[in-house]
């Protein structure tokens, strides 16, 4: 009779899914993909290059906090979650950004907001945000300067060469003309100025012919971030939850005053469509780190995420409010989870036993 | 059923893992030649080992009681063949330790000659105890996998009475196929045997919950079925953990059986698809529970099917039968979700083995664990509605106390969660390890307590009897006193007692 030798016993299951981690970034990048790529096209290669310096300089803040800690970096990083890291701040930025915004903001985003924490999964706040607020405050003027849509195939548009000098030396002066204000900025500088909403959107940015505004990657490619959102649910990479009630919580609100004061109050569809409302709701406060456990604790969450970056465009100083109301609302899911749980079987929602029934 | 209705019906909860179940299910199903020595384990079910009733050297038939029950929940032993007992002694048991286990061995004399048995030809005219008693005399347990003793669920049954009894058909372990196999083989006696359980338990009707991945098993038990309207065949879904007793009785009657209590107090009682057969046998042919199905799979197995075996066969035996393609990277007692792991194929099969896997190399490769990235999939797999990245958290940390703060006590061990988590993290290890915790603390508890109890006897007695001691003096002084009185009085006669000191106060 044989005797096997086989190896120490591990306890079930015995068996476990294909999924991974880096199959989860993967799929997650995926999604992103078609947005990026028509970023890339319709802001030129100002815009490639910012990603690319982005995306590096968050790897390479992950891997030398990795260093310091002596812990191998390969596969930490083969995890993709730096690089997805970087690739969302990349989408939130002005595509014409000089290029040490993006060093700076990669940095923050691994080394401040997520390494020093302890490293993925450890984070209470989302790291592409916690960057993007920190250039936000630091830089606001190279932070909210955007330009128009000037597509790769434009006899304008700078060539690899011209698009280096951009991001590397800042805006030549002939095309400084280019750059403006977001509408949702626009909008804030006029209404400040008294100007109404009646008023000043008839002269808002210029619509492209795509009918996308000036911004960032994600907002001009809002679409295409949607349905790549929307592919992630039928992925079951995420689920509905947190993006039908963020979109929710701006748009309710949104109509509602919109109905009452158009002159003061934007409507619902503008909301949703500028800014990063789109990113935000599919890609940002999906994150699975820093957003709740449970279907009810997300949609919590998600309303909670639409209706603070409504109020935060409002009535704030900032016309832009996302990256905010992310934040705040990460610091809040810790005790969303440990209010709101799932009712166990057996038990009902507040964990007592039921009583027998026959 | 509508897409709308699907979508709202379907269970949230459980996984759907690769079930692995065909070819081995399809393949027909063979004898195993009984071996020339076998190893019956005395302790094969929930309670208390069984106590050896024979000598070494002694002759045995098949189906002769080898040890009887012993304690209040207890299986009978019975020899899986006819022959001579060898030794009674250690022998390594399915357990992950690989410690050894007492049990009784048999050598075969291959005569297969059975004892003298006692079938009944109509069960429904024997009383429900008698049925209990019979099915208890037989060794059955459940044979699902849970091996709790099926006559004293019969018992608990009657006594709440339960109106549905609920034929566990699920088998929603991947890879294993015995439950598909008895019932598309022998669905009569599936059937008979679970109208015999209706009787003794006074049910009303029955249930047979059957996974919609074994259609074969489903017709065929449509078909035992057809003359008994109170016996209804029900398909449900194919979802892992759908074979668990509280996941099919919710899928089935829309009950939740509540923490802490037993189905039967929902009014309803599972028992396996194989167990109403072995109740069948036990009651119509009154043979005892000597032999089962028990499926052979996994990469490793050149041939994968079901074999008809008897108790007490080796699992290295079973193996070189069904040949192997490579040496086993992994050997597994029952199902890739709950089963126990094997150290070595040198370990008897018991009465609740429903299967043996054999995984090759890469079946058998779990990749490292990451950290948690609070994807929430755990939570949404959870059958129980449980929370197990955070039980997991609070074990981690030591906090053993915060893990059942969250309910830790309802956690199955079904698997889903540490199944589908994309980082790979042994959840149900920890869970496990925090139980077994838990449990030793628990005895721990209540061995102080009851050292604690008998200390605070002795101490009540020692005062007890110093009272007693004190009472006693102070009687003694009283009556000297009433004494003296008395002689005082009868020295004043003049002057009245009228009251007793005691009366006043
Ligand atoms: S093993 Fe326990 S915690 Fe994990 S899914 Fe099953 S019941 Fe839930
Ligand atoms: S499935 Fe794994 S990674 Fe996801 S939340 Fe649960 S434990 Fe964490």
């Amino acid at each position: 009779m044989s005797l096997h030798s086989i190896p120490a016993p591990v306890s079930a299951p015995h068996t476990t899914t294909a999924n991974t981690v880096s199959r989860v970034m993967a799929t997650v990048m995926l999604a992103l993909a078609p947005a990026t790529l028509f970023g890339f096209w319709l802001y030129g290669w100002p815009a490639i290059y910012l990603w690319v310096i982005t995306v590096a300089s968050a790897m390479l803040g992950e891997a030398f906090c990795l260093r310091l800690m002596q812990r191998p970096a390969t596969p930490i990083l083969m995890d993709g979650s730096a690089a997805l890291t970087g690739w969302l701040l990349a989408l939130s930025l002005p595509p014409w950004a000089p290029w040490w915004i993006g060093v700076l903001g990669g940095l923050f985003a691994t080394v401040l907001s997520k390494q020093v924490f302890g490293g993925l999964g450890q984070n209470l706040f989302n790291p592409a945000m916690v960057a993007r607020v920190a250039l936000l405050i630091s830089f606001p003027v190279q932070m909210t300067s955007w330009v128009g849509p000037l597509p790769l195939d434009a006899v304008t548009a700078p060539g690899p060469l011209a698009g280096l000098l951009i991001t590397f030396k800042g805006m030549p002066p002939g095309l400084d003309a280019m750059t403006s204000a977001s509408l949702l900025g626009f909008a804030k500088t006029e209404m400040s100025r008294g100007i109404d909403l009646l008023q000043s959107l008839t002269q808002a940015p210029a619509l492209s012919w795509i009918g996308s505004r000036p911004g960032s990657l994600g907002e001009t490619a809002g679409w295409l971030i949607a349905a790549g959102g929307v592919a992630m649910m039928a992925l079951r990479v995420i689920t509905w939850h947190i993006p039908v009630a963020m979109l929710l919580g701006i748009a309710v609100p949104a109509a509602i005053l919109h109905a009452i004061d158009p002159a003061h109050y934007m409507s619902a569809t503008t909301h949703v469509f500028s800014g990063g409302v789109l990113l935000g709701a599919f890609f940002i406060a999906t994150d699975y780190v820093t957003s709740p456990n449970t279907p009810r604790g997300q949609l919590i969450f998600g309303a909670g995420c639409g209706l603070l970056t409504w109020v935060i465009r409002t009535w704030a100083g900032y016309p832009e409010g996302v990256a905010f109301a992310v934040l705040l609302m990460n610091s809040l899911t810790p005790i969303i989870d440990s209010y709101v749980k799932p009712r166990i079987y057996g038990r009902d929602r507040k964990g007592t036993a039921l009583e027998p029934v026959k | 059923m509508g897409l709308i209705e699907r979508f709202f019906k379907e269970p949230r909860w459980g996984v759907h893992p690769d079930d692995h179940k065909r070819p081995a299910a399809d393949a027909p199903l063979r004898m195993l030649p009984p071996p020339a020595r076998l190893y019956m384990p005395l302790h094969q079910h929930v309670g208390g080992a069984a106590r050896p009733i024979v000598l070494v050297g002694q002759k045995v038939l098949k189906g002769e009681l080898l040890a009887d029950a012993q304690g209040n929940i207890s299986a009978p032993i019975h020899a899986p063949v006819s022959g001579t007992i060898s030794a009674i002694g250690e022998v390594t048991a399915p357990h992950p330790s690989g410690l050894g286990f007492a049990a009784i061995t048999i050598d075969n004399d291959f005569a297969g000659r059975w004892i003298e048995t006692d079938p009944v030809s109509d069960p429904f005219a024997l009383a429900p105890e008698e049925i209990a008693r019979r099915t208890g005399k037989a060794g059955v347990v459940g044979l699902g996998g849970a091996t709790f003793p099926a006559a004293i669920k019969f018992a608990l049954g009657k006594r709440l009475q339960v109106g549905t009894l609920i034929v566990n058909g699920g088998e929603c372990e991947p890879y294993l196929s015995s439950d598909d196999r008895i019932m598309r083989d022998h669905a009569d006696q599936v059937i008979d045997g679970a109208r015999i359980v209706m009787h003794a338990i006074g049910a009303r009707e029955a249930l047979v919950g059957i996974e919609d991945n074994k259609p074969e098993a489903i017709a065929a038990m449509r078909i035992a079925a057809a003359p008994f309207p109170e016996v209804k065949i029900r398909p449900v879904p194919a979802r892992y953990p759908m074979g668990s007793d509280k996941q099919l009785i919710q899928t089935l009657t829309g009950k939740e059986v509540p923490a802490d209590a037993r189905a039967a107090e929902v009014g309803v009682l599972v028992h396996n698809v194989s167990t109403c057969a072995a109740v069948h046998k036990a009651i119509r042919l009154g043979q005892p529970l000597v032999e089962r199905i028990v499926t052979l799979n996994g990469g490793a197995v050149k041939t994968p099917g079901n074999l008809f075996v008897p108790l007490g066969t080796l699992v290295d035996e079973l193996l070189d039968f069904v040949g192997r393609v490579a040496t086993p990277a992994r050997l597994i007692l029952g199902g890739p979700m709950m089963g126990t792991p094997l150290l070595h194929g040198r370990i008897p099969l018991v009465k609740g083995a429903s299967g043996i896997l054999a995984f090759d190399a890469q079946e058998a490769l779990i990749p490292a664990a990451g950290p948690c990235i609070r994807c929430g999939s755990c939570t949404r797999a959870c059958p129980m509605g449980l929370l197990p990245i955070e039980m997991a958290a609070h074990i981690r940390a030591g906090d053993l106390d915060g893990a059942v703060g969250f309910h830790l006590s309802d956690c199955i061990s079904c698997g889903c969660c540490a199944y589908v988590c994309p980082s790979h993290i042994p959840l149900v290890q920890y869970f496990s390890h925090a139980k077994g915790e838990l449990m030793t603390k628990e005895r721990a508890k209540l061995r102080s307590e009851a050292t604690r109890r008998l200390a605070e006897a002795r101490v009540e007695r020692v005062e007890r009897e110093t009272r007693e001691k004190a009472a006693a003096a102070a009687r003694r002084k009283a009556e000297r006193d009433a004494a003296k009185a008395k002689t005082a009085a009868a020295a004043l006669a003049t002057t009245p007692v009228t009251q007793v000191e005691g009366e006043i106060a």
